[in-house]
């Protein structure tokens, strides 16, 4: 019995599809204001007009996940985006350049490594503050380093190939050999990269959030949603089942999306056909 | 073979002395006064200049460093500020009920997730390989925290079957200090499934499609015979790895299950320090968590030939 591999990017653009239709809705238009406390509608269960029900403070659920994703996904493509700048350009450097500025970067980049990834945003968390921008800085930096470990593995081949030193000849710029003939080399492995390090940065940002240490309230996130429906487990459960789901969903689709990236790249995983 | 577990030693040695220099360097970085963030706004100036004195912040940044280090190596993290304890004997308490829970964890994950994982690229593309991996996504894509949440509400709530707040060390009273660690090391298990299935599975068909398998095939041996003495050795070393790097990654992150479940370990110990700006002790837990994330991949390292002694030759 046979599966086609594509279901997995089926499966997967169409969760991820969902999340970033809904972040881009929320950004401009939720059902109901996400953060004014209405005391009438207290923890509500699910119904017609609440589909999610309300939390503590009479804000719907629904809303709030939807605002949430607008600044879940927000804070990890920024966060990804800085992440992936700064160790491309610091790997082409490297890489590139070889010799003394080389060893300095990785000496650097293997002490970085040394930490776990969470224990080094926490780290500089505790150094940066616990807001929207120490979240984007502390998880760029704590994820950086293995960009520039894997533009730095590309490039180390690549600078002897032939056509690298054809363009040389040619008396192209270093520059421009970089960017024209090294760079767009590098784009395939950076992509998979990327696609699960923006997976790994939501579960990081979600998690900081729920320790309470991320976006601080009342701007919603999923994390700080599931953190906030811990005291009210009993009488309200549904406010801690969906704001996980929306995050399962989001790691599920984004993994299933790297996986097709990764069996594109290296068709040998699909195994025969 | 020596020559292997000393040259690993020695490459530790580096690592963990910039470990010590981010850790210090780490807190250094916080804009402005640390004594003025440690007291308030509102602490008079004498009490300011006398914290200052008492970390040494009124020396040169060498001086403070070689003092700092000097006291590391005495095993002297420290005192806390906020409750003035010293500080190592804290995070060793702390550490003392994060590691089992981790360590059940990962350890009942890998005696899961190996065979598992082995099977599935035995068997890729068929609907068992689809079902398996499926469900190690699924599992990876699941937070502990909300898996964590999960339990509490349908074992803890629901059935009422276990403890939903609070901790006992099983130390003082081992059946029911047990009862509160089986939905921590649950939730961690599996999660962790998810991950080392899908290394197990990876390493296991790279290996499979190399020419002594096909060789051994072609001998005649049992499929038994072929996964068991010719793969799996094989195919173990980078899952082996991997399952070093996940140990250490989870005492960074148990911070999250220890605050589903209320435990009292490590990680929350450093988040309860990071609200409190207690840095001594927030120094303190990273420095002992990068410590030992450094010192398990350094055994798992050392433990490498024994599944692949190609390693210890080259």
């Amino acid at each position: 019995m046979k599966f086609k591999p594509n279901t997995n990017l089926l499966l997967g653009s169409v969760l991820c599809g969902i999340i970033l239709l809904a972040a881009l809705v929320g950004a401009f238009w939720t059902p109901f204001d996400p953060m004014k406390p209405d005391f009438a509608h207290r923890l509500l269960a699910p119904d017609a007009t609440y589909w999610l029900g309300t939390d503590e403070f009479g804000r719907d659920a629904l809303s709030r996940i939807m605002y949430g994703a607008t600044t879940s996904v927000g804070i990890s493509f920024m966060t990804v985006a800085m992440a992936m700048f700064a160790g491309t350009v610091l790997g082409l450097i490297a890489g590139y350049a070889r010799g003394w500025v080389d060893r300095i970067m990785m000496c650097f980049t293997d002490a970085l490594l040394a930490f776990p990834g969470m224990l080094l945003a926490l780290g500089l968390l505790a150094v940066l503050g616990a807001n929207k921008y120490g979240i984007v800085v502390a998880l760029g930096i704590a994820y950086m380093p293995s960009v520039l470990r894997l533009v730095r593995g590309t490039v180390l081949p690549l600078r002897e190939r032939e056509f690298v030193h054809a363009s040389r000849v040619m008396g192209n710029s270093e520059f421009f050999i970089v960017f024209r003939h090294i760079l767009p080399n590098c784009f395939g492995p950076m992509m998979v990269l990327a696609t699960s390090m923006f997976g790994w940065v939501l579960l990081a940002e979600s998690s900081l959030s729920f320790l309470g240490l991320g976006v601080p309230p009342p701007a919603p996130t999923w994390g700080n949603m599931l953190a906030g429906s811990r005291p009210f487990m009993t009488q309200a459960s549904w406010l801690g089942i969906f704001p996980g789901l929306c995050i399962s969903m989001t790691l599920l689709g984004i993994n299933l999306l790297g996986d097709a990236l990764q069996d594109k790249l290296d068709p040998y995983s699909r195994g025969k056909e | 073979m020596l020559r292997f577990i000393c040259a690993r030693m020695a490459m530790a040695i580096p690592t963990l002395l910039i470990v010590g220099i981010t850790v210090f360097m780490l807190i250094r970085l916080i804009p402005g006064d640390p004594a003025a963030l440690m007291l308030g706004d509102m602490a008079d100036p004498a009490s300011l200049e006398e914290l200052r004195r008492h970390l040494g912040l009124d020396r040169g940044l060498f001086e403070q460093m070689a003092i700092w280090f000097g006291n590391v190596f005495k095993g002297d993290l420290g005192v806390s500020i906020s409750t003035g304890q010293p500080v190592t004997p804290l995070v060793l308490q702390r550490f003392a009920i994060s590691a089992p829970i981790v360590l059940c964890a990962v350890l009942f994950a890998s005696m899961v997730a190996v065979p598992s994982g082995m099977i599935a690229a035995w068997r890729q593309n068929t609907l068992s390989d689809t079902m398996l991996v499926g469900t190690a996504t699924l599992l990876l894509s699941i937070p502990t925290f909300w898996l964590g949440l999960l339990f509490l509400l349908f074992f803890g709530l629901h059935l009422g079957w276990l403890p939903v707040v609070g901790y006992v060390s099983p130390m003082d009273d081992w059946r029911g200090g047990l009862m509160y660690l089986i939905m921590p090391i649950t939730t961690l298990f599996l999660h962790e499934i998810g991950v080392i299935l899908r290394m197990a599975r990876a390493s296991t068909l790279d290996v499979l499609r190399l020419d002594y398998v096909t060789h051994a095939r072609a001998k005649g041996l049992s499929e038994a015979k072929v996964l068991w003495c010719h793969t799996f050795k094989n195919a173990f070393g980078p899952t082996w790895t991997l399952i070093g790097l996940v140990l250490g990654n989870l005492l960074g992150g148990v911070a999250v299950v220890e605050t589903v479940f209320t435990i009292p370990g490590l990680g929350r110990l450093l988040v309860d320090a990071i609200f409190a700006r207690d840095y001594p002790v927030i120094q303190g837990c990273l420095l002992f968590i990068a410590l030992i994330y450094v010192l398990v991949n350094l055994l798992v390292d050392l433990c490498y030939p024994i599944f692949d002694p190609r390693v210890a030759v080259s």
